[in-house]
């Protein structure tokens, strides 16, 4: 017979157990991509496929410089675009958006981050596209800033409200302004959890292939022009991925690792970036 | 006691939550360099009185006050007056200590001085010091001014917050519970420098300790259910009150 002291441990275990056993089934897919991505692309890797363009079709050798430059320009664009747009947004939801409009606007946000890119994409071309007459590198960063906005919107709002009520009303009692305090103390509390929020976004539209079809195209030249259809990396994993032939297949998996590799250490230098430290009040 | 003239003084302020009145009618005066503690059970709105004084209780959800709150005379809710102007000469601390986490030591003191701006780096740098001095966390504090408030105990937050406060040197000094969240020893500290701070500044104080009301202060108001029951010298209050809910509330009746 055991006893009821035992029992209870031996379903502590058990449930704990349990706990380990899901944390680790959630996390065996994104270690399995990882591993998959360096066994399979590490090979790819040498001097020539960062500053070489793809190589004609059934040559070999070649590389993606071209989709590693635009997806930097394609996503800085969007970033710079989306995220001030965002961040402000969120901010003002958070700290005066108590009224209908703020309801409106944190709803149409919602809404705007659960459709799916593909629809952004086919927007971004009937209003942008068409009426300039080709396809651009700009209209693939007005599209994903359209994906961003919503989303650092929403995190920033979350991140603001995160910061305890009694600091705005230390500083309101100091007699700061309300939009001061709003600046030098809400903000600047969040800040690291806005930048993390950011972060997220733009690592997630870095990997968005779906608008940039209908908007950026791709390009197989090397473009800095973004009034010109340009090649990320995305697209670039794309068109290699599905087609005939070993050599492209290849430079995608290198493709992919690198899209990979970039998305890791924009997650250092925001962390880097904002170690808590502090500056002049 | 001769009560010395009062800088601030209400005139039948009525706090509102919505349509439902948390403090009703009172007209208090707060005399010059004195202690008045604010005393009364859980929800009696001494708090929220507390925070009509310097124009908080309006930001609140659904706040709104009623009646005058004269400082030097003039009514803070005049329609021409600027809720910013008024709350830099009536400071406040908070229940729990609240720095600025993303401050260091230094800037959390210098933070009510910066925002008016007009001071030069040396005598930002002297006020700084003279205002954690008169906190007495000088000589705690001195050799890491730089670094973060929240390494702070919590009594030593405390006394920041009230460095912070006295700063920009305001008129009046409001504070809610401030020891309440704090252990024996920050509750000390914090009672002795009151008695320190009434020197400069006219301190109103909440505090749901009656036996800190009756250590710190000069005068005591009891209110009980939003209104003013009873206002006298401090220790009329706690020996011979006139009221019977007064003598019921600090014998321990109810409360």
């Amino acid at each position: 017979m055991i006893s009821r002291a035992a029992r209870r441990r031996l379903f502590s275990r058990f449930m704990t157990a349990l706990t380990v056993l899901a944390a680790v089934i959630a996390l065996a897919p994104l270690f399995a991509i990882f591993a998959d991505l360096v066994l399979r692309g590490a090979s790819s890797l040498n001097f020539d496929f960062f500053v070489q363009n793809p190589a004609a079709p059934g040559q070999t050798g070649g590389g993606v410089a071209n989709a590693i430059v635009g997806t930097l320009i394609v996503v800085g664009v969007a970033a710079a675009i989306g995220l001030p747009l965002g961040i402000g947004g969120g901010v003002y939801l958070a700290e005066y958006g108590g009224g209908t409009f703020g309801v409106v606007v944190r709803f149409l946000a919602d809404v705007l981050n659960g459709t799916p890119s593909v629809i952004v994409g086919i927007f971004a071309w009937t209003w942008i596209v068409r009426p300039m007459g080709h396809f651009s590198a700009l209209a693939g960063s007005l599209a994903l800033a359209v994906l961003i906005i919503p989303m650092v919107t929403r995190t920033t709002e979350e991140m603001v409200r995160l910061v305890p009520h009694s600091l705005r009303e230390a500083a309101l009692a100091l007699g700061f302004p309300r939009w001061r305090t709003t600046a030098k103390i809400m903000v600047r509390a969040a800040w690291p959890g806005i930048v993390t929020g950011g972060l997220v976004a733009v690592a997630r539209i870095a990997g968005e292939t779906a608008p940039l079809l209908f908007t950026a195209l791709g390009n197989l030249n090397f473009k800095t022009n973004v009034m010109q259809p340009m090649q990320t990396l995305s697209l670039q994993i794309y068109v290699f991925a599905t087609g005939p032939f070993e050599e492209w297949h290849r430079l995608a998996w290198g493709a992919a690792l690198v899209l990979m590799a970039i998305v890791l250490l924009m997650g250092i230098a925001a962390r880097l970036a904002t170690r808590t430290r502090f500056r002049d009040g | 006691m001769a009560e010395a003239a009062a800088p601030l003084r209400t005139e039948r302020i009525t706090a509102l939550f919505g349509d439902k009145a948390a403090v009703k009618d009172v007209t208090l005066a707060f005399p010059a360099n004195t202690v008045t503690a604010i005393i009364g059970p859980s929800g009696c709105g001494k708090s929220t009185f507390l925070r009509c004084l310097n124009r908080l209780h309006e930001l609140s959800r659904g706040g709104s006050v009623q009646g005058q709150v004269l400082l030097d005379g003039e009514d803070i809710y005049h329609p021409a007056a600027n809720p910013v102007d008024i709350r830099k000469r009536i400071g406040m601390v908070f229940q729990q200590p609240n720095p600025f986490p993303t401050m260091s030591i230094y800037h959390n003191v210098a933070a009510g001085l910066t925002v008016n701006g007009g001071r030069s780096r040396a005598e930002t740098d002297a006020a700084v010091e003279r205002a954690l001095k008169d906190a007495a966390l000088w000589d705690e504090v001195k050799d890491r001014l730089r670094a973060s408030p929240l390494a702070l105990s919590g009594g030593q937050q405390q006394r920041l917050c009230i460095a912070r406060t006295i700063a920009p040197e305001p008129e009046v000094i409001l504070l809610d519970e401030p020891t309440s969240a704090l252990d024996p020893n920050g509750t000390q500290s914090i009672e002795e420098l009151v008695q320190e701070l009434k020197r400069t500044f006219t301190v109103v104080i909440v505090t749901h300790n009656m036996q800190q009301a009756a250590r710190i202060s000069d005068y005591t108001a009891f209110f009980y259910l939003g209104e003013l029951v009873e206002r006298d010298d401090t220790t009329t209050v706690f020996t011979a009150p006139h009221e019977q809910r007064t003598e019921a509330y600090i014998t321990g009746r109810f409360g």
